[in-house]
């Protein structure tokens, strides 16, 4: 089920293949250290009944985080689902702007405490709004691409989502659409192998969702979800198709949930211990940065220096959204419609 | 001032907002080279070609969805449903992703989308080509549905549809498309979404209705006229949201109100109507509110007597007026 790490690999200096620098892959392994402290603290703080709720992104950060650095951060458009902490942070997003959200606070950027958390939107960032009925942002990616073509802008839409949700139909409508009006669309499946309790094998009778490709047309490739470089790749790869014409790509990012599927989930119920801890040997938050050492880009002292600095923020993040206000209740009937002035 | 049918009054609609804004593009099954099963885009895709009248896969979440990401991106498509009937595969993404996309953003995205859909019955399409859909969408805070009885109100209301910066359904009443004709002014103009629409002043009954059933309601006028019963008749033209106003002034114009859909009767738009009377306008009737409507059977079936059965009827429509007039 999980891919092993090779270990001989990572000796080697990998990141240079890729034209990425020393600060770069430095950079991305703060985005993902960034999300999975956060996600730690979220739990604390629902654990402590400060928050309702907290949907986690734990095991899947060095998908997500490679993939948002493979695409242009500048123009590109993007529709993450609930679990793309790391994605979010990547793209823009800062701690406060989580935290505000976690807390469902006035200020949180998405949807003002409106949504539960995690469900990302920020228009500033061109990162679609998304519900909770699953996959229904994969259409919108195609539309974005679609408008994007007839404007003809140079520009990449990406979307993510889960392998319990590519059975969806829209999922699969969304595809093919992609595919026969060759889109500049990348569909990133990040497979962690639950759909709350259903495992994978319950979910699809294929090995890789990346499988289903070929039937739309379209190029489709799985890789190590946790592995940010080769998440990095594939969507990098997945870019250059889509800029030269090429049309849609099918990504499967091959991850492990590491925690229950919400805060409300009980997943011992469903799984072992053992399985979970297994996984946890594969970990790309702790696999990343065995790498980064080894090649001696990550130093203690820059390592020390990055927990400091994020445990600064989180802890600052966390005080500001407890104490800010939440959204006036008078405000529910806002914004049903545009208001003019 | 020209005549056109129902249908023309779409098509010059669709041409007229695709000339004057770059943004607005037409998307749908058969919409290109065919220019519609009904030929609502006729013409359009020689015109504007195969960028901007786009032929989609037989998909209609998809449509519905990749329309909602176009008008994310500042496009405002005008996504066509090729039978309203078939848009329930596209109900989540008009529900829970067009409705509440402004709402749940808190204002930081919107959708000005619109949905094309024909509707209604009376054209031998048995159960899925006849339905009447809207009472489906007309609980849904975030959504506009538009109902147009006339070629003038259709020009009128679909471009400002097409303008709105919200989603709207336009459902338009396929009996209608070469059956109705008017007069339409060469002159651009806008009508308002949301504001009802006197067709009859009258004094003695008022028929609240829409779509088609417009029709009906003015031939029954007509005919009673010569019995000396005058009858007032309100075109809702948008049945969500309500215009409320106009309903209470209308109800209140007469006193007797004579509630009229083709949809089926329970949970209808006019149940909605009726209910706005009753809270608003209790002490101003003098007689209990009447609806006329099809029955609460799943829809109207394909032979043509069962067919005829099924559906509200001229004679039905005078009878509950005449009788409403004599309470």
């Amino acid at each position: 089920m999980i891919k092993e790490n090779k270990e001989e690999t990572l000796v080697k200096n990998r990141h240079q293949e890729l034209e990425l620098s020393d600060e770069v892959v430095l950079s991305m392994y703060e985005n993902m250290l960034k999300a999975r402290r956060v996600d730690e603290r979220l739990w604390l703080l629902n654990r402590a009944g400060k928050i309702p709720f907290v949907v986690s992104c734990q095991g899947q950060e060095a998908a997500q985080v490679g993939a948002a650095f493979g695409l242009n951060r500048e123009k590109d458009y993007v529709a993450p689902y609930y679990r793309d902490f790391g994605f979010v942070f990547a793209w823009g997003m800062t701690i406060k702007e989580m935290m505000l959200n976690n807390f469902a606070k006035a200020e949180d950027p998405s949807s003002a405490g409106r949504q539960m958390p995690g469900h990302f939107g920020y228009r500033k960032l061109r990162m679609l709004s998304h519900s909770s009925p699953v996959t229904t942002q994969n259409p919108h990616a195609v539309g974005i691409a679609l408008a994007a073509k007839i404007k003809g802008d140079d520009i990449v839409s990406f979307v993510d989502f889960g392998e319990g949700s590519s059975n969806q139909g829209d999922f699969h409508e969304a595809a093919n659409f992609a595919a026969v009006h060759k889109l500049p669309v990348i569909f990133m499946c990040e497979n962690n192998h639950y759909a709350i309790s259903v495992p994978l094998k319950h979910q699809l009778a294929c090995a890789h969702v990346s499988d289903r490709a070929i039937g739309y047309g379209m190029y489709g490739e799985s890789f190590d979800g946790n592995d940010p470089l080769a998440a990095y790749a594939a969507v990098k790869k997945a870019a250059d198709r889509a800029h030269r014409g090429e049309g849609p790509t099918l990504l499967e990012a091959n991850c492990y949930r590491l925690m229950p599927h919400t805060s409300d989930d009980n997943d011992m119920t469903y799984r072992t211990k053992e399985e979970v801890d297994e996984a946890k040997k594969y970990d790309g938050v702790i696999t990343f940065a065995d790498y980064l050492r080894s090649i001696g880009v990550l130093t203690k002292e820059r390592e020390n220096e990055m927990e400091e600095q994020i445990r600064k923020e989180i802890d600052e993040a966390t005080d500001y959204a407890e104490n800010a206000p939440f959204a006036d209740p008078e405000s529910v009937l806002r914004y049903v419609y545009e208001e003019k002035n | 001032m020209p005549v056109i049918s129902y249908i023309e009054a779409i098509t010059q609609a669709l041409d007229e907002e695709m000339s004057r804004d770059d943004t607005v593009f037409v998307m749908g099954e058969d919409v290109g080279k065919r220019g519609g099963v009904f030929q609502a885009t006729k013409g359009l895709f020689e015109k504007y070609g195969e960028n901007r009248i786009i032929d989609t896969p037989l998909a209609e979440s998809a449509i519905a969805g990749v329309g909602i990401g176009a008008a994310m991106y500042g496009m405002r498509p005008v996504a066509e449903m090729q039978f309203s009937d078939f848009m329930l595969p596209a109900a989540n993404q008009i529900i829970s992703e067009a409705a509440k996309t402004r709402y749940r953003s808190n204002n930081d995205w919107s959708v000005p989308m619109t949905i094309r859909a024909p509707f209604g019955g009376g054209v031998h399409g048995g159960l899925y080509h006849s339905q009447s859909m809207e009472a489906i969408f007309a609980n849904v805070p975030g959504l506009k549905i538009v109902i147009p009885s006339t070629p003038y109100d259709v020009k009128g209301l679909l471009k400002a549809s097409i303008r709105d910066n919200d989603p709207v359904i336009f459902f338009e009443h396929k009996r209608a498309y070469r059956l109705i004709k008017g007069e339409v002014p060469e002159n651009e103009y806008v009508i308002p979404i949301g504001k009802a629409d006197v067709k009859r002043e009258g004094t003695d009954v008022t028929v609240i209705t829409y779509g088609l059933m417009v029709h009906e309601a003015l031939q029954a006028a007509e005919k009673l006229a010569s019995e000396g019963i005058s009858t007032h008749i309100l075109d809702l033209r948008t049945v969500y949201p309500l215009d409320k106003e106009a309903i209470s002034e209308a109800a209140k114009k007469t006193g007797k109100v004579l509630l009229l859909t083709e949809d089926t009767k329970e949970g209808s738009v006019i149940s909605e109507v009726a209910a706005i009377i009753a809270e608003n306008c209790l002490f101003d009737l003098d007689a209990p509110i009447r609806r006329l409507a099809a029955p609460d059977a799943p829809a109207m079936p394909y032979a043509g007597p069962l067919e005829h059965a099924f559906m509200v009827k001229p004679e039905q429509v005078e009878h509950e007026i005449r009788d409403l007039a004599e309470f």
